[in-house]
């Protein structure tokens, strides 16, 4: 089957300074994609750049394609529809991305307006039908309210409400529940996910937090300086994950249980994107980096069926994790 | 086990708060009889939501600010009052890191100066002795002497961190309360700075009060952890032990929420309802409207802390020691 985003080298420049270098990426209808990475890996802006939102001087290249069609370059009125209708996005400081003065039903009406044929009462009976969607309660009083009035676990359920309101067939939640406390993230994550599967929507989760992205998505790609370094069947990725920078960074996750060990600190800092090391970008910080990684970045490859890595020097890495295991 | 280095005992805060311009001002409990005992060389680490009051407790702890009731005592003394000069000298002894390291320090200055100043203001030591503890400062945080001729704006957000933390060193505390210090950073930083912290706490034999929303940080580090809602100390108890098995029904909520790859959230604890208000809080256990095992006793009565087995103290009246165990 045909993907419904299909990404093929992606690359951004900001001043000629480049922060995304060659992505290739494809998300299947209804599929849950997470994306991970510290920040300046690009998570963000690889998004920001598929549905036209970044400032006029960022030097964009490559191919994304929704059902086929080419949105890098489209007119605006065809990227229009496609922004907030077929592709919707929630942030994650949802309290700034409402006008604080202007009520929750003027806001969710305006997004339905433009996306939906919808006309006078039936407009507000579909705001209430979304409300109570999101699980706010008492929705028909709480549409005249003020987004000061809410509390932040709700904010991000009226965000999430706004991004339904055109029926996407994808949502991309950029780290959505980021400054949201724990138990609060607990819920928003439930929503998500049962809202996801009721309406049978793809879902870009970008996060920094690798549990929450195990735990909600069927694929992870792991993206470090700008290009994807490795990508897997989440489960797959968390119990043997073969990149370098994958291993360090689960390594790097304190356990919540059994004994504790020191953690394995990745040395070193993300490089600076106008000082990129040639060749692999993670070799400066890597444990098993040899000679040929400094020659050429290494390309994304097929490890078995669904798992691909950008790696030399996999292989080794594999089997030190295996010897790791058999001692 | 040897007299506590920090002891605090019932302390309470509130400050009034007025909801609009001609509200009525009400007051917000932040701290509410709080209890702590640290030893000497210990960690302990306070998690709990936002507005639970763990860093209202910090910052009572540090004598930065006034608890309304209760006390706190430093190495068996009470503490002096604010601006004396014997708050001074007990105060070089203690020292507090922040969340964010940009705004703890000056950026117009060079980070080896802002490390200095502590020694420049306590008068500890010749000019010469104080560039040489500089050097050693740096050293002690894995850095080299030219970061310190850096300002702080190029500097990596990890090694910002470090400068704090090499600055609050400086006057060789016994006590640093550190406030959520490595929320702001990338996971493999953060994960170099826990490691630096337990290294250099085992070194100095350093006493800590560690605040975070973390429950995987705080267990990293911490020989023992408190639980916070509301302003009260919910569950306390040794850091091993209690996230493997916690009693009272927030901490077992607070476990469950937090994701862990590999876990699939099969029978995960989804609180429902929102995180409290703490100028409006509920009568009795200020849980109970959240909790999913909710007694009619529970909105009357507030449950106290009491022992439960082994070092861990719950408030709760559902989990009354041995039979939920056994029950368990």
């Amino acid at each position: 089957m045909a993907p419904l985003v299909s990404i093929e080298g992606l690359s951004i420049a900001f001043n000629d300074v480049p922060v995304l270098r060659g992505v290739d990426l494809a998300l299947g209808r209804g599929e849950a994609l997470g994306l991970v990475g510290e920040s300046g890996s690009g998570k963000s802006v690889t998004w920001l750049a598929a549905l036209g939102l970044l400032p006029r001087h960022a030097k964009v290249s490559g191919s994304v394609r929704l059902d086929g069609r080419e949105l890098l370059g489209a007119p605006a009125a065809e990227l229009d529809h496609v922004r907030g209708g077929r592709v919707a996005m929630i942030f994650q400081d949802p309290a700034s991305a409402l006008n604080p003065v202007l009520t929750i039903r003027k806001q969710l009406c305006e997004a339905l307006a433009l996306h939906r044929d919808l006309q006078g009462e039936a407009v507000k009976a579909e705001a209430k039908r979304l409300l109570d969607l999101v699980g706010i309660p008492d929705a028909a009083r709480r549409l005249s309210a003020y987004p000061h009035e809410f509390s932040g676990g709700q904010v991000q359920r009226i965000m999430i409400a706004m991004a339904l309101a055109g029926n996407p067939d994808l949502l991309i939640a950029d780290e959505p529940t980021t400054a949201l406390d724990a138990t609060i993230q607990a819920q928003i994550l439930e929503l998500l996910s049962t809202i996801r599967r009721e309406m049978s929507m793809a879902m870009v989760l970008i996060s920094h937090d690798l549990g929450v992205v195990a735990e909600n998505c069927d694929r992870v790609a792991v993206m470090y300086a700008g290009r994807i370094v490795e990508q897997a069947p989440s489960n797959q990725l968390f119990a043997d994950p073969v990149h370098p920078y994958a291993q360090g960074l689960i390594g790097a996750l304190p356990p919540l249980d059994g004994p504790r060990r020191r953690l394995t600190a990745i040395p070193g800092t993300v490089p600076d994107p106008a000082h990129m090391p040639s060749g692999c970008a993670f070799a400066p910080r890597c444990a098993l980096a040899a000679e040929p990684c400094g020659l050429a970045a290494p390309s994304l490859a097929l490890i078995s069926d669904d798992r691909t890595v950008a790696c030399i020097r996999a292989e080794a890495s594999r089997r030190t994790l295996l010897g790791m295991a058999a001692e | 086990m040897s007299a506590p280095l920090v002891e605090v005992s019932m302390i309470s805060r509130s400050y009034s708060m007025r909801s609009g311009m001609f509200g009525r001002a009400t007051a917000v409990h932040a701290v509410d009889g709080v209890s702590l005992a640290i030893a000497k060389g210990e960690t302990l680490g306070l998690v709990g939501e936002s507005g639970s009051g763990k860093s209202t407790t910090g910052r009572i702890v540090l004598g930065l600010e006034p608890p309304d009731r209760g006390e706190v005592r430093f190495d068996g003394k009470p503490m002096a009052a604010l601006g004396t000069a014997a708050w001074r000298t007990q105060r070089a002894r203690m020292q507090m890191i922040f969340q964010d390291p940009l705004g703890a320090l000056d950026r117009r200055l060079p980070v080896a100066t802002q490390i200095r100043e502590p020694l420049d203001i306590h008068g500890l030591g010749t000019p010469a002795e104080r560039e040489e503890r500089v050097r050693e400062l740096l050293r002690a945080v894995e850095l080299t002497p030219a970061h310190g001729a850096r300002y702080p704006g190029a500097l990596s957000g990890g090694q910002r961190q470090r400068i704090v933390l090499a600055r609050a060193l400086a006057t060789k505390p016994d006590f640093l309360v550190c406030d959520e210090p490595v929320s702001a950073l990338d996971v493999s930083i953060q994960a170099q700075v826990v490691n630096l912290l337990c290294d250099l706490q085992a070194q100095l034999g350093l006493t800590l009060l560690f605040i975070s929303h973390d429950l995987r940080v705080v267990r990293q580090i911490s020989t023992i952890v408190a639980v916070m809602y509301l302003g009260r100390i919910v569950e306390i108890g040794s850091a091993d032990d209690l996230f493997a098995r916690p009693e009272h029904p927030y901490t077992q909520a607070l476990v469950s929420a937090s994701p862990a790859p590999g876990r699939r959230s099969a029978g995960r604890i989804v609180l429902a309802g929102d995180p409290p208000n703490p100028a409006a809080r509920p009568q009795g256990c200020a849980f109970h409207p959240r909790c999913p095992r909710a007694i009619a006793r529970c909105a009357s009565e507030v449950p106290a802390l009491s022992a439960v087995g082994g070092n861990r103290q719950v408030a709760c009246h559902l989990v009354t020691g041995a039979e939920t165990r056994d029950a368990a």
